[in-house]
């Protein structure tokens, strides 16, 4: 059996088109693009490009805050430090781990909220997307502090409500072991922003074919094989697109651990290694490089999706 | 250092507004908001305080008190200066961190700041701190515990002016003591109030979390051992600090902190225990022994108050000095409580030194010590009834103020502190033969910039 997707052709032609045989109308269309967005790609280029490049030349140096008169020129150094230490692959598996486990949650429940959101009845939509949508407008570290209320030995509910659940008693310390810790990290973090992924996912939904959903039916095409060769395969690019913001976003947990275990009991991101680094430690040099190799690794994330899974996102757009 | 009168607060440097702003053409809400903001500012600048230098006190969270003195030295100056507190953050370290960056930034703002024992050595050695008056010097430390002077002094010189000085004490519920047939008169060790605590079925209380008081903790029981965390504490070149953590005196407070980690009476949620949860567990009906500071006590009062809290818990309490690690070794309980700098980049640092001689004057002392529960650096503050009257266990955290020893006094504080965060955490997984040695090279290794923290 086979996917069912629209052919190609009727798009309309990218403004992106090689210049030869490019009309005026396109020209001027892409001169335009430039005016319009001209000022804000300024405005990201400097506070984005200025910091990245500003932590770049840091992480040159041992430099530490207190002491910047006998700031010195390292090279490589704090690179190898950060990259022979065990702590730095240590929170990249942890790191790696939260954003694979969140992600995949999130994706279905996603999936799932924004198939009740397309579905629900006319009149109860708004009133469907704004409550699924208030976990995403709630501060992180408010969410984190609830969720860790929620599980605190001495003042959560879920040690006396949830006993009949295997593994949860009376007294059992969320935060005392590693992997319960990550486990409500995680818990907090899907409930934050699956919201997120599902409106990114109802965005997909709407863009595929309704022709191509009762040519399926016509053909007999039970509910499970539309949802399978149907839908899925039209919205591959919303998909993709929500994964790829997800996972960058994903990689950069820190709100949570800051909050719920301060990094303790190996819970430590590589965004927390960062912050240890430079904001407490007052190593800027060390800190910087470390930041700087965090970012390489959300490029790496970036450049895979994009070049590996063939994530167009003009494509997402509809274009 | 000169310093000029009537210079403008925060707020006033944030409200100035450009005449041409103003006069914007089609902006008539916004201009007429720009001077409302403006008269409003005027009117804020006239009144009492009139010409008066505005000087900034950066405040540690507390239950008012700091604001209350603030406004009672503002009125007490009779306008020549007005203390605007601002708010820092909750927990120590994160009250450093926001103090040092503004200070790394020559933030003149900083008049005044409530400072943490331990980090003093590092903003005196980074230059952060104003040079204390002579004259001030002397008078601020007259009649004060000799661990609230230690924990204000950096290399032989009184850097900070020692405000109020916290003590942890054993607080113990009466009916258990006598249940379990300890004689609280006399010193106590950890064995015994473990042991006390295992045949009643209650609870001990420590603090156990991966945070700032675990090495509060830690350090309590190596000097009570004998021993110390620094031995050498070598200003000039980290990597020089030496360690005594690979020592008899280490490994029998690891021993220590094992034998109570690992003991029934230490409760499941010990590795995350903080001052405040462990203070929950000494209110709750399995309530024994408790480590912890003076606060304790009014918030028991202040829960009965508010109906939370039946009147007989808080009789039930007592206090005791700090538990012994060996039986004829005194106890060297942990030193805390907060100092006063004076920022280096002040406008005003003859007026902040003045206004801080006020604050931590034995009235104000005395004041703080009753209504937020915070103890005075001031001996004789513990002679004054009204004190004797709140804190009838006055004379016993004044007696542990007198035996406190500080934390390691190091510009690194901070790393030495998260390097035993790191290696003594979580407490009931410490080898005593061994955590002391691992500690000891990753400390070193960390002070070396060879290693992450």
């Amino acid at each position: 059996m086979t996917t069912t997707t629209l052919p190609p052709g009727k798009k309309t032609e990218p403004v992106s088109a090689p210049d030869k045989g490019i009309t005026d109308r396109a020209r001027s269309e892409r001169k335009l693009g430039w005016l319009l967005a001209g000022p804000a790609f300024a405005v990201m280029l400097l506070v984005t490009a200025y910091p990245i490049l500003q932590a770049t030349y840091e992480s040159l140096f041992d430099y530490r805050l207190t002491d910047p008169e006998n700031r010195s020129f390292v090279g490589l150094t704090n690179y190898w430090v950060i990259l022979t230490d065990s702590l730095w692959w240590e929170s990249i598996g942890v790191t790696a781990f939260i954003t694979l486990v969140t992600v995949a949650v999130e994706l279905v429940l996603g999936f799932g909220l924004a198939l009740v959101m397309v579905k629900a009845l006319r009149a109860l939509r708004p009133v469907l997307r704004a409550a699924i949508l208030i976990p995403y407008a709630v501060i992180t570290v408010v969410s984190a502090f609830a969720w860790q209320f929620a599980f605190d030995i001495n003042s959560g509910f879920v040690n006396s409500w949830f006993t009949w659940l295997p593994g949860v008693a009376a007294d059992t310390d969320w935060f005392g072991d590693r992997w319960t810790a990550i486990l409500v990290i995680c818990l907090a973090e899907i409930w934050k922003t699956t919201p997120f992924i599902s409106l990114l996912l109802l965005a997909g939904l709407a863009q595929v074919p309704e022709v191509l959903q009762e040519a399926a039916k016509v053909d007999g095409a039970t509910r499970w094989q539309r949802m399978w060769r149907v839908t899925i395969p039209n919205m591959k690019a919303a998909i993709m697109v929500a994964l790829l913001f997800r996972t960058l976003d994903a990689f950069r947990v820190f709100d949570t651990i800051f909050i719920m275990t301060n990094g303790a009991n190996g819970t430590e991101s590589v965004s927390f290694l960062a912050y240890r680094q430079t904001i407490a430690r007052l190593e800027i040099g060390l800190g910087s490089a470390v930041s700087v190799l965090l970012f390489l690794c959300v490029v790496a994330i970036a450049f895979s999706f994009i070049k590996l899974f063939k994530v167009d996102l003009a494509q997402a757009r509809g274009e | 250092m000169p310093y000029a009168a009537g210079r403008p607060g925060p707020e006033k440097r944030a409200t100035t507004i450009r005449p041409a702003a103003r006069r914007t053409r089609g902006r008539p809400v916004a201009a007429a908001a720009s001077l409302l903001v403006t008269a409003g500012t005027l009117v804020a600048c006239g009144g009492d305080s009139g010409g008066a230098s505005s000087l900034t006190w950066y405040i540690n969270p507390d239950a008012g008190g700091q604001a209350e003195i603030a406004a009672r030295c503002t009125e007490a100056s009779e306008g020549r200066y007005t203390i605007e507190t601002a708010l820092l953050p909750r927990d120590a370290a994160s009250q450093r961190e926001q103090l040092i960056r503004r200070l790394a930034a020559n933030d003149d703002s900083i008049d005044l700041m409530s400072l943490d024992p331990p980090f003093i050595p590092e903003f005196a050695q980074a230059g952060f701190l104003a040079p204390v008056p002579e004259d001030v010097a002397q008078r601020v430390t007259e009649d004060v515990v000799e661990s609230a002077v230690e924990g204000s002094t950096w290399d032989d010189e009184l850097v900070a002016i020692p405000f109020w000085a916290n003590t942890q004490v054993l607080w113990y519920r009466k009916s258990v003591a006598e249940a379990a047939g300890l004689d609280m008169e006399e010193p106590v060790t950890w064995e015994q109030i473990v042991q006390a605590a295992e045949e009643t079925g209650t609870l001990v209380g420590a603090q156990g979390a991966r945070a700032e008081s675990l090495t509060v903790w830690f350090n309590a029981l190596i000097e009570s051992a004998g021993g110390s965390i620094i031995t050498d504490a070598s200003p000039e070149d980290p990597a020089q600090i030496e360690l005594g953590l690979d020592t008899e005196a280490g490994q029998r407070a690891t021993e220590v902190m094992k034998m109570v980690a690992e003991s029934e009476a230490a409760g499941a949620a010990f590795s995350t225990s903080n001052e405040d949860s462990s203070a929950t567990g000494l209110e709750s009906e399995n309530g024994g022994f408790n480590v912890n500071y003076p606060f304790v006590y009014p918030r028991a009062l202040g829960a009965v108050e508010a109906g939370t809290m039946d009147a007989s818990v808080p009789e039930d309490y007592a206090a005791a000095i700090y538990p012994r690690v060996d039986e004829d070794e005194p106890a060297a309980p942990p030193y805390g409580g907060i100092n006063l700098g004076v920022g280096a980049f002040s406008e005003s640092p003859e007026l902040a030194y003045e206004a801080a001689e006020c604050i931590v004057s034995d009235e104000n002392q005395a004041y703080y010590f009753v209504t937020n529960g915070n103890p005075a650096s001031a001996t004789s503050v513990y002679d004054d009834p009204e004190v004797l009257e709140a804190f009838p266990m006055a004379p016993v955290i004044r007696e542990s103020l007198e035996l406190a020893a500080p934390r390691p006094q190091t510009p690194y504080y901070n790393e030495i502190s998260v390097g035993i965060q790191r290696s003594y955490h979580p407490p009931s997984g410490v080898d005593p033969g061994r955590t002391g040695e691992r500690a000891t090279e990753l400390i070193k290794a960390v002070l070396a910039k060879e290693d992450l923290l």
